[in-house]
């Protein structure tokens, strides 16, 4: 780990947000020492409330006393800021193909997890229309980085364990070996890394609060 | 084959201020492109095919790739075209992500409730809008006094990054007073916005492409009688 050479990291986060992974993830891969300090969201600490006022959420990056908020913008900073074992692709366009997917990815699959009947169906299109478009960024790589893992795969990391979740309550497969090979052996490459396994929380756990929060969504609306 | 100086086109329109953004970004850098104007109503296969998850404008294309979304777009013309004109993101890393958090703020926040504002079907939802988008203004503010450090712009003495993400919402924000929202940015309540507005309407890259706000105006009212306005597309 790298020695903090008078320089004082910490992260505020909780257990089961994806957000707060992408910023574990990229820690790991820097090699940055750092303290970590769980967030109870029901009770937030007047720390997190100083340091995030805009949002008060999870995850914050504080360095050196300097508060950054929102886990893309904090992926860029770690970047920035520790040169070793870059995550970010060197060439103009390849940073942008990066940045969009970081965002877009994700696009309807949360409506499709909370959603039913038609709704869930045209969110289920729409996931399948950017995963076809997704896979094709794997085409020749193990990764979306490369050789190793990047921005790209850090900030879309969450759906090789989220998605299987979703999955399994909604009782649907969306991304298939036969219908999308590579995100398929993507999601196992990244979930097994050194950089990730011991990051996940734990399965059941997770399963059961999505399940709690899709249920009481779904209630609410009927 | 990369040509010497491959070609860049703009998809988008004028009425945009998304692309408004990545305009403002090329004639900082003073890049030649063609501007291919999208029509209203219905969207060309060149846009359709160069974007093809959100289909929606502006859309770079350099030397046949496609860039999409807006501050994207900026972000990408400022690395390409590094050693034209001044850089568009500063050089420190907590000072860009201070561009970033306040650019995904003014796209997420801000904006929305400009528009709902305006067009919100109650004036219960036009009321809340109207509060939402005068506390933004008010962070706005304080970002700006704490970003700048006295000088004229967010990016410092010339034109940065979150400049141009929220100066590209004036056209619209003068089109949205004229049409008896409240006023929007004053001297008592929004001091130094004021005259980084002023400043920054005054910049030759953005009066060139900020449309008159009369022309806004009327968009605006004829495109509201035909349907429910919808903000124009990222």
């Amino acid at each position: 780990m790298e020695e903090a050479k008078g320089e004082e990291v910490t992260l505020f986060g909780f257990w089961s947000s994806p957000f707060v992974h992408r910023v574990t993830w990229a820690l790991n891969i820097k090699k940055i020492k750092y303290k970590y300090v769980e967030e109870d969201l029901c009770n937030k600490s007047d720390l997190l409330l100083e340091h995030n006022p805009v949002y008060k959420k999870v995850p914050v990056l504080v360095y050196n006393g300097k508060a950054i908020a929102e886990s893309l913008i904090i992926l860029e900073f770690i970047e920035e800021t520790w040169k070793e074992n870059s995550i970010m692709p060197q060439d103009p366009y390849e940073k942008a193909i990066a940045r969009f997917w970081a965002t877009a990815a994700g696009d309807g699959l949360w409506q499709f997890f909370i959603t039913e009947g038609k709704e869930r169906e045209e969110a289920l299109a729409s996931v399948i229309n950017n995963f076809e478009l997704l896979e094709k960024e794997l085409i020749g790589k193990n990764f979306f980085g490369g050789d190793r893992i990047g921005y790209l795969d850090i900030s879309v990391g969450w759906i090789s364990y989220g998605v299987p979740i979703f999955e399994e309550i909604t009782e649907f497969k969306i991304i298939t070996e036969e219908k999308f090979p590579l995100l398929h052996a993507w999601m196992e490459a990244f979930s097994s890394s050194e950089f990730v396994k011991d990051t996940l929380p734990p399965r059941e756990k997770l399963s059961e609060r999505y399940r709690k929060v899709r249920e009481a969504i779904i209630q609410k609306k009927n | 084959m990369t040509s010497q100086n491959p070609e860049v086109k703009l998809l988008g329109a004028w009425a945009s201020p998304y692309v408004a953004r990545a305009r403002i970004a090329l004639h900082l850098k003073e890049v030649q492109y063609e501007f291919l104007e999208e029509k209203f109503s219905a969207k060309s296969e060149l846009l359709l095919k160069s974007n093809p998850v959100y289909k929606k404008i502006p859309v770079l294309i350099h030397d046949g790739k496609s860039v999409c979304e807006s501050m994207i777009i900026v972000q990408y013309i400022d690395d390409v075209w590094a050693s034209s004109g001044p850089a568009l993101m500063p050089g420190d890393a907590y000072e860009r992500a201070m561009h970033r958090f306040w650019t995904i703020y003014i796209d997420n926040k801000f904006i929305p409730s400009l528009f709902d504002m305006m067009t919100s079907p109650t004036e219960e939802a036009k009321v809340e809008a109207k509060e939402q988008t005068m506390a933004s203004l008010q962070l706005l503010e304080e970002a700006f006094g704490k970003i700048s450090k006295g000088k004229p712009f967010f990016g410092g003495d010339t034109i940065g990054y979150l400049d141009i993400a929220l100066g590209s919402f004036l056209g619209w924000m003068k089109a949205f007073e004229e049409m008896n929202s409240p006023k929007l940015l004053d001297k008592s309540n929004t001091p130094l916005l004021c005259a980084w507005a002023e400043n920054i309407c005054n910049n030759e890259a953005v009066s060139a492409v900020l449309p008159e706000t009369a022309k806004l105006v009327e968009f605006a009212t004829v495109t509201q009688t035909r349907f429910k306005y919808a903000p124009p597309a990222k």
